[in-house]
């Protein structure tokens, strides 16, 4: 059964407009649906010229992260039902948008690649077969796998938004990644990196991460489980 | 060009890979460094649809149980119903071995045995000792082993300092002289510019193209640009027909629910809650390969043993399996049928339907990952392929779950050491030696369909035409098929060709113009279902994923060759026909 919905979105091309407009749209979409199927039946029949990123449309790879109704969500696995008819759209806070829901996320990859996100070993060469790694130590770095880089935690950060120097939570949950992983061998130098203002001791403990999360990680969790390693001297 | 109002840029580059997905990121590693290469994607490469790859990568480490590489090989060839090129299998399955111990050395966090070696369980179609019982033989991270593999070679990319191009599509591909490559043409979407790149050697790997379907697991993104692009260049496609409906998708989304679900024990009932599978596949009920378990689902239903009030559903049952292995083992799968069905899988029947998967069909290579572009195989100098949107022929008529992940990784690396030499022995000698100016004039065509596009004033929209292109091919080139539904679906295809002319876009605009790429995607979703359908209507003969009401045996003395697809002057499709590469396993009636 269709109902009715009305999509408000934060309409701003910077080729041609100055400031940002608010358009109003009036789409049929079931209850069931994706908010991201109610965009593109803006984008599909009413204004193609409907920015925004957007791709497996099952929460899985993080393109299309926006504020809706006020907090950070994907599109993709907001349901109608779950949401309301009155629905607003705006693009994530704190970055330059590029056009209408689409922002330049630039500084997200620079900050990302900032914390070496790859795992770091050196030759202790098992031969032709996998290093070992117990199901504990695999279980320490699990929750900070599932990240999909989609930037709802970064955005949803009050320090992020006051200081743009500050790495931000998504970077800081992928150096995690790596420093709890048994198999890494540069502990040390991640928390000596990360031990600074602008890195790990930014965070302020909102927890606005934790819930912005669209995959349910415990970012501000794995904040402070590198601020204990960088406190106890590990690596 | 004067007039225009697209900006175009050139450069000059060895090497260019286009696709940052698993096949394009492996590719990426292995020519790091040995040559000026940049990989140029339409998406940021962490959005790439590797990621949503769930269930595992096999390969036969025995870590769990006993298995061999030529297991996985027979099981592989069996699984595509003998279509499938022994020798590409079995390097494929060798390799697999090293291609597994390679992730974990790069980082891939895979879940382990109590004894710390990587854990392995069962999946579709693999089986110990040719087909005696299922093997644990799939190497996983819980139910996100695509994105931990698309992660992973990311992240060794950047420790390489890979040169990536974000959000930039390929358009167009130019040759020179002798055939070999000398350009290719991509747009900008955060401008609406047009980049030429000079390049002695491109690798494709632009993934899938499940987009010309309704019901489909596959990305918004996956419209088979890369494959279009070239048969629209004189570059065949190879068994286009041979499509794979995965048997578990999210009832009316697609959304795929892992077989790993089923590794892990899951059961597919009817409406009268029978475990159906027993009655096709006794020794491997619900691990049969995708092909006949989506063939047994329409049977059921047809049968009126569907789920629902219009039977067009069926159950996959979880709620005998423990809790904390459903936690453990499939945490993603079952927070998609929370979020988007609103029910609990621990103690609720999911409602699940087949969904467009996965195309076995592609670009033809060989096993170096270099395209062939005849039934002799001869090399088109310069061009590779890689991972779903190429045909080696890995997969057959039919794929088993997992060996695409596997795919992308070992034919990644295989087609970027390949390209690595090719251009370290100086190539076809041209291309980016002659710097930009060997470009010149190959974006014309580019140019001017933007232009046109931006210029139409007809009434019709890219949506209307997607939407009646879908449902048509869900509906007549679907699981089962016919001469009668393949001619109605090639007419509708005809119509949507004639609509496409007249199509009339909103935005004129440059930067993140999605109504134009849209448009210029849709045009490549007809291609390929022009492909599917005409080479699906010419195999009269039922194989893998290919089955015809009217032709329901498979038929090797007419039909064990592959097909190949060529797009001739004024657009007409031409099929002809390879041998396929037959090698120990002699083709046998397929059963489980």
């Amino acid at each position: 059964m269709p109902v009715d919905v009305t999509l408000r979105i934060k309409r701003f091309d910077p080729d041609r407009e100055r400031k940002p407009h608010w358009g109003t749209y009036q789409v049929q979409v079931e209850e069931t649906d994706r908010v991201l199927d109610a965009l593109h039946e803006v984008r599909w029949r009413h204004d193609g010229t409907l920015a925004f990123r957007r791709s497996c449309a099952h929460g899985v790879c993080g393109s299309d992260a926006m504020v809706i109704n006020g907090r950070n969500r994907l599109a993709c696995v907001l349901l109608i039902q779950d949401v309301g008819h009155d629905i607003t759209v705006e693009p994530l806070r704190g970055f330059d948008v590029r056009k209408d829901l689409v922002v330049d996320m630039r500084g997200f990859w620079d900050d990302l690649k900032s914390v070496k996100p790859w795992l770091t070993a050196g030759q202790g060469d098992p031969g032709d077969r996998e290093r070992r790694q117990s199901p504990g130590e695999r279980h320490a770095y699990d929750d900070t796998t599932k990240c999909i880089l989609c930037a709802a935690c970064t955005t949803s950060c009050p320090v992020s938004w006051a200081n743009p120097d500050f790495v931000g939570p998504a970077a800081i949950v992928n150096a995690h990644r790596f420093i709890f992983d048994s198999r890494d061998e540069a502990t040390a130098e991640r928390l000596k990196d990360l031990d600074r203002r602008n890195r790990v001791w930014g965070c302020r403990t909102a927890f606005n991460c934790t819930d912005a999360c669209p995959r349910g990680i415990r970012v501000t969790q794995a904040i402070e489980e590198v601020k204990r390693a960088i406190v106890r001297g590990d690596g | 060009m004067p007039g225009s109002s697209v900006t175009v840029h050139h450069h000059a580059y060895d090497a260019v890979i286009v696709g940052a997905g698993g096949a394009g990121l492996r590719a990426a590693i292995e020519v790091a460094g040995k040559c000026r290469a940049v990989v140029i994607s339409k998406l940021h490469p962490t959005r790439s649809h590797t990621g949503a790859a769930q269930g595992g990568m096999c390969a036969a480490l025995a870590n769990v149980e006993e298995d061999s590489w030529e297991w996985h090989a027979f099981d592989t060839v069996k699984g595509g119903d003998y279509l499938v090129d022994q020798p590409a299998a079995e390097i494929m399955c060798r390799e697999a071995v090293d291609a597994v111990i390679e992730l974990e050395r790069f980082g891939l966090p895979f879940n382990r045995t109590a004894l710390g070696r990587i854990d392995q369980r069962r999946f579709g179609g693999h089986t110990r000792n040719h087909g005696e019982a299922p093997v644990k033989r799939a190497c996983y991270a819980a139910d996100r082993t695509g994105l931990m593999i698309l992660q992973t070679l990311y992240q060794q990319c950047l420790a390489r300092g890979v040169d990536f191009h974000d959000e930039f599509q390929v358009l167009d591909i130019a040759f020179g002289a002798g055939g070999e490559v000398t350009g290719l043409v991509a747009y900008e979407q955060a401008t609406g510019d047009v980049h030429v790149y000079s390049c002695r050697a491109a690798l494709f790997a632009t993934g899938g193209f499940g987009r010309i379907f309704k019901v489909s697991s596959n990305a918004h993104t996956l419209t088979g640009d890369g494959p279009a692009l070239l048969l629209r260049r004189g570059v065949p496609l190879q068994d286009m027909e041979f499509f794979q409906f995965h048997p578990t998708g999210i009832y009316k989304l697609g959304i795929l629910l892992s077989e790993a679900a089923r590794g892990e024990g899951g059961i597919l009932r009817n409406a009268d809650g029978e475990r159906f599978m027993e009655r096709y596949a006794p020794t491997v009920k619900d691990l049969a390969p995708r092909d006949m378990i989506s063939r047994a689902m329409v049977t059921e239903m047809r049968a009126g043993r569907g789920a629902g009030p219009k039977q067009d559903y069926l159950h996959l049952d979880l709620t005998h399996l423990p809790p904390e292995q459903i936690d453990e083992k499939l945490p993603d799968i079952t927070d998609f049928v929370r979020t988007y069905l609103g029910i609990e899988p621990k103690t609720a029947l999911i409602p699940v339907q087949p969904t467009a998967h996965y195309a076995m069909g592609g670009i033809p290579t060989n096993v170096e990952a270099e395209v062939v572009r005849d039934a002799v195989g001869t090399v088109v100098p310069g061009l590779y392929a890689a991972g779903e949107c190429a045909c080696v022929s890995v997969h057959g008529a039919n794929r088993l779950g997992t060996n695409s992940l596997l795919d992308i990784v070992v034919f990644g690396r295989r087609g970027g050491a390949r390209m690595a030499g090719y251009v370290a022995a100086g190539g076809a000698g041209t291309g980016a030696a002659a710097g930009p100016a060997a470009g010149g004039g190959i974006e014309a065509d580019t140019v001017a369909a933007i232009e046109r596009l931006k210029g139409s004033t007809g009434a019709e929209k890219v949506a209307d035409l997607r939407d009646a292109l879908q449902a048509e091919m869900t509906d007549k080139a679907g699981v089962f098929r016919t001469e009668d539904s393949l001619a109605a679906a090639q007419a509708t295809i005809g119509g949507l060709r004639d609509r496409y002319d007249h199509i009339c876009i909103d935005d004129k605009g440059g930067n993140y113009n999605y109504d134009l790429t849209e448009a210029l995607e849709m045009g490549f979703l007809l291609d390929l279902a022009e492909c599917l359908v005409v080479a699906a209507r010419a195999r009269t003969e039922s194989r893998g994923g290919h089955t015809r009401d009217d032709f329901a045996a498979r038929d090797d003395a007419g039909w064990l060759k592959h097909t190949l697809v060529h797009r001739r002057h004024g657009g007409r499709l031409e099929l002809d026909y390879k041998p396929v590469v037959l090698g120990r396993y002699e083709p046998k009636e397929r059963k489980y």
